[in-house]
């Protein structure tokens, strides 16, 4: 069973192929919010590189985040799309359950924290268990000061991964706990086909339009005024200052 | 040939199916005006999340509406600018994805070209030149498309859009969002001679400011209220409404007749205003010009005019990559009308 996986919540993108027997093919790219340019065309290129079709898919997995707004719904967008046009069901897994899978195999409490923007981080505990990791909390969203202070009140001996995690490393490590390095700092496709791919099997899977993004926080209500400048066709904001307060959404 | 367009630039979710460019299959348009409504105007963030909660509805129904399935379609278009970027972002996700699972040629569309082709829908293939004033609650601007199909923009808006002027006046006015319409509705009641609001006519060239005229119509307001002197809300409305359409009926006959050109086009939600309507058609009749007025329902955003924009680029050979990015400040500027551009690549027209 072929399973396509589009990981895009967070600065990394991720998109892979994979089967029980593992990966097939995968592309990765960390630089940015580029997310729109990429995930079509990683989609293509991992078929093209392992000489498949789109027609050899069987299911799509996407994550659902928290995480970076526009890259979460680009993922989705594209997911829900994908499957709608070839009739096949999906998977939506949270980005922070497939950090937390990627340590798996310590003893320690597990905190998976993400950059949340708006100096603000999304977070979850999860311990070890057979066959991956159970999350022992609700996904939160909060200051720093607000995630040490659970890290404390927890009384366990954590390790805290993810880019948001690495950012505050001198605050988390003042808790007592340990930082995971940047190579794990980012959720991505390949542990989300592997934790998919046994609900694909067993047919526990989603119709795309069931697909709901995990924003944790309510829209942003500022009337865009300005970023709608373009529109006017006349004295627009330049691209960057758009690009620029966009991302503070995140 | 069938194309499927996709527009989320702002905030409609929109899909069509648009047979050769001109005849409209479905035209499906998932409106968010409740969502904004609470605040007055378009909130990004909330337009981005309802793309992606109406996306796949808006483009089941256009299949359903359409009477086919997506290998009956032979090519997606999709706006890539200008306009919101997470709003875009959206819809080209979603076209592209269409695009590889069906092996569809990609053809990504200015938004503002989207709104010129429109007149192909109602009125067959464009012939250049003409003149378009392109009106909405996002643009307000007077495009050129010269004899060999090349855009260029002669004047916009340096302040607000015709349609922001439109909400603005309308809340304070007392009047629900999207303001426009409800001051249609309330002008037909009203003197449009009743108060002499400012015309900004006297601007060089053919940008516009409203930003004065709004101020002009706040003050007099608050001078009849603080007078103890009556508002008769329908002359107000006709007032403002009587300089704004005085304004873009003037500027956009000059333009007309600096360049030589027979046609003039009227695209963008605020082209729907029966005012304008009127006043354009007088206008144009008055100098033997011919007015292009396509109905409202395809002058408001909709993707049967992406669609048809994106056919004469497939004809055109066009083809757009899958890493295309979208583009909020996507210039109309020295943009070729692709079916002129296939002609003049013939060798029909000389460049
Ligand atoms: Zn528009």
């Amino acid at each position: 069973m072929l399973v396509l996986g589009i990981e895009t919540s967070t600065a990394q993108s991720s998109v892979c192929l994979g089967t029980q027997r593992g990966l097939v093919a995968s592309a990765r790219v960390c630089a940015g919010p580029r997310h729109g340019e990429f995930t079509a065309t990683a989609v293509r290129f991992c078929l093209d590189q392992a000489s498949l079709q789109i027609g050899d898919v069987h299911g799509v997995a996407v994550s659902l985040g928290p995480g970076l707004y526009t890259g979460m719904r680009v993922g989705i967008a594209t997911a829900q799309a994908l499957a709608h046009a070839r009739r096949l069901p999906v998977v939506g897994l949270a980005s922070l359950d497939l950090l937390a899978f990627r340590a798996r195999h310590v003893r320690r409490l597990i905190c998976s924290v993400l950059d949340a923007r708006r100096g603000e981080l999304f977070w979850a505990f999860y311990r070890g268990a057979p066959g991956g990791v159970q999350r022992v909390s609700e996904f939160r969203v909060g200051r720093p000061d607000k995630l040490a202070g659970e890290i404390e009140a927890m009384g366990d001996d954590v390790l805290a991964i993810g880019d948001g995690a690495i950012e505050h490393r001198a605050l988390l490590e003042s808790t007592g706990s340990c930082v995971g390095s940047w190579s794990t700092a980012h959720p991505d496709a390949d542990a989300l086909v592997e934790l998919s791919l046994p609900r694909f099997i067993r047919e526990d899977t989603q119709r795309p339009e069931e697909l709901v993004p995990i924003y944790l926080r309510k829209a942003d209500a500022r009337i865009g005024w300005r970023q709608r400048g373009a529109l006017r066709g006349g004295t627009a904001p330049s691209a960057a200052r758009v690009r620029a307060g966009d991302d503070h959404g995140p | 040939m069938l194309v499927l367009g996709i527009e989320t630039s702002c905030d409609e979710t929109a899909a069509a199916l648009v047979e050769d460019g001109e005849r409209v299959r479905a035209n499906v348009i998932g409106s968010q005006v409740e969502h904004h409504r609470p605040y007055g105007g378009v909130v990004p963030e909330i337009a981005a999340r309802a793309h992606l909660d109406l996306m796949l509805p808006v483009l089941d129904r256009a299949l359903v509406e359409g009477g086919c399935t997506y290998d009956d379609v032979d090519a997606v278009a999709v706006t890539v600018g200008p306009g919101l970027v997470g709003a875009l972002l959206v819809g080209v996700a979603a076209a592209k994805s269409l695009s590889l699972a069906h092996g569809l040629p990609l053809i990504g569309v200015n938004h503002l070209e989207g709104h010129v082709c429109a007149a192909q829908l109602e009125y067959g293939p464009l012939e250049p030149p003409l003149i378009a004033l392109i009106v909405s609650g996002g643009h307000t601007s007077i495009v050129l498309l010269d004899p060999s199909g090349r855009f260029s923009t002669l004047g916009a808006t340096i302040d607000d859009a015709a349609g922001e002027a439109y909400d603005k006046i309308a809340r304070f006015l007392g009047l629900p969002y999207p303001g426009g319409p409800e001051i249609d509705r309330l002008a037909a009641a009203g003197d449009p001679a009743a108060i002499a609001f400012p015309r900004a006519i006297l601007r060089d060239g053919y940008d516009f400011s409203l930003s004065g005229l709004k101020t002009a119509v706040v003050r007099e307001l608050r001078r009849r209220e603080a007078a103890g002197l009556p508002l008769h809300p329908p002359d107000v409305a006709a007032s403002f409404q009587e300089a704004i359409v005085d304004v873009q009926v003037h500027k956009t006959v000059a333009a007309a007749e600096a360049h030589d050109v027979g046609q003039v086009l009227i695209v963008g939600g605020v082209a729907a205003n029966t005012r304008l309507r009127r006043r354009m058609a007088d206008a144009c009749a008055d100098r033997g010009i011919r007015l292009l007025a396509p109905h409202p329902g395809l002058c408001t955003d909709n993707a049967a005019m992406i669609a048809a924009a994106g056919w004469n680029r497939l004809v055109a050979g066009e083809r757009t990559a899958l890493d295309v990015a979208v583009d909020p400040n996507l210039p109309l500027e020295g943009l070729a009308l692709g079916g002129a551009a296939a002609a003049r690549r013939r060798g029909d027209d000389p460049p």
